[in-house]
């Protein structure tokens, strides 16, 4: 009967312990659920400053359009080479410094423009850090999109080309540093396929 | 054999235990006006399907069935349809811009088109959400159609 009381207690302690670990959990599910709708409603909330100055603290101060040129061609790269952990891992590098963006040089409807750009662009990055080779290039497409639309405003100090494969999904867009075509949407299989289609700078 | 007993004592009230702990329920009456349906006129069959098929996961108001209240189910639930929401929200279309339009339905269609949406652990017990064949196809087509009629 000893035995049975002990298992009485431990049984409880269980219970109390599986209760509140998950009312731990909640709470935070609730934080997240809140930074998330409220991401949804509105670009410029006290919320998403915040996070981005915890992360600016981790990282580089600043982040400016340069760099996140820098990292979209890496990941570029790392899909020109068919290499899905690569451009896993340059998806989370491009999703930090596209947080870390300050847009706080541009007037107010450039503002409005970029964070809408980079919010965008954002979702991209995180799932292609996080997603089989295909998947990654179907994100990378749209992500295309939203940095040539994000060079039309901030400029770049570099010659860039607008590169295009009218084969991929009824004909995708990339940018480039060099003027010699490697495909990021087929990798190995059509590395040459596409052409210059615009020069920036 | 006394061993086997406390064991699934433990179990037993464990599983009691936890049926009180609450969970966020996600229900709400109030569409608002920004939800799809109502910023678009979708034809009829592709609303029905949409709602039946997306809505418990992709808006504010989930139609929850008795075992979804119950313990260790509903948790597991709760989460789905936090991420579900996060990614997409049919209830607030209204309040994203084009270009966030345009990249959800980019995804609606190649989720409905892979067959990744709805899930398979959400069509295995609710059959009416599948997509037949011919569904799908009307469905894409839509969606195609108000992508294409987006402002570039």
């Amino acid at each position: 009967m000893k035995n049975l009381r002990i298992i009485t207690v431990l049984a409880l302690v269980l219970v109390t312990l599986t209760a509140t670990s998950c009312k731990n959990d909640k709470k935070e599910q609730g934080n997240v659920e809140e930074k998330n709708t409220e991401m949804n409603h509105d670009n410029s909330d006290g919320h998403h400053d915040g996070n981005k100055k915890e992360m600016v603290m981790a990282e580089n101060q600043n982040e400016n359009s340069e760099t996140i040129l820098k990292d979209y061609f890496n990941l570029k790269d790392a899909l020109v080479s068919d290499d899905n952990e690569k451009a896993k891992e340059l998806g989370e590098t491009l999703t930090k410094s596209l947080s870390n963006f300050d847009v706080s040089e541009y007037t107010d409807a450039q503002k409005i423009e970029l964070k809408d750009i980079i919010k965008d662009a954002k979702e991209h990055a995180e799932h292609i850090s996080e997603s089989p080779m295909e998947h990654q290039r179907e994100h990378f497409k749209i992500l295309s999109k939203d940095v040539i639309d994000m060079v039309a405003i901030t400029g770049t100090a570099n010659k860039l080309y607008e590169q295009y494969c009218p084969m991929y999904d009824d004909g995708s867009a990339w940018l480039s540093m060099n003027e010699e075509i490697r495909n990021p949407y087929y990798g190995d299989k059509m590395l040459k396929c596409g052409k210059v289609q615009r020069e920036i700078n | 054999m006394k061993f086997v007993k406390y064991i699934a004592l433990i179990l037993l009230l464990a599983f009691v235990g936890i049926q009180f702990v609450p969970t966020e329920r996600n229900q709400s009456d109030i569409v608002p006006k920004i939800d799809f349906m109502l910023v678009y006129e979708v034809p009829t069959h592709v609303k029905k399907k949409i709602k039946i098929s997306c809505y418990d996961c992709h808006s504010n108001n989930t139609k929850y069935p008795w075992y979804n209240k119950i313990q260790p189910v509903a948790w597991f639930l709760e989460d789905h349809i936090k991420e579900g929401k996060a990614e997409l929200n049919f209830n607030e279309w209204g309040s994203l811009s084009s270009r966030r339009k345009a990249s959800k339905l980019r995804s609606i269609i190649k989720q409905v088109e892979s067959g990744e949406m709805p899930l398979d652990s959400y069509t295995l017990i609710h059959s009416d959400a599948k997509f037949s064949e011919a569904d799908k196809k009307e469905i894409i087509k839509y969606i195609k159609q108000l992508k294409n009629s987006l402002p570039n």
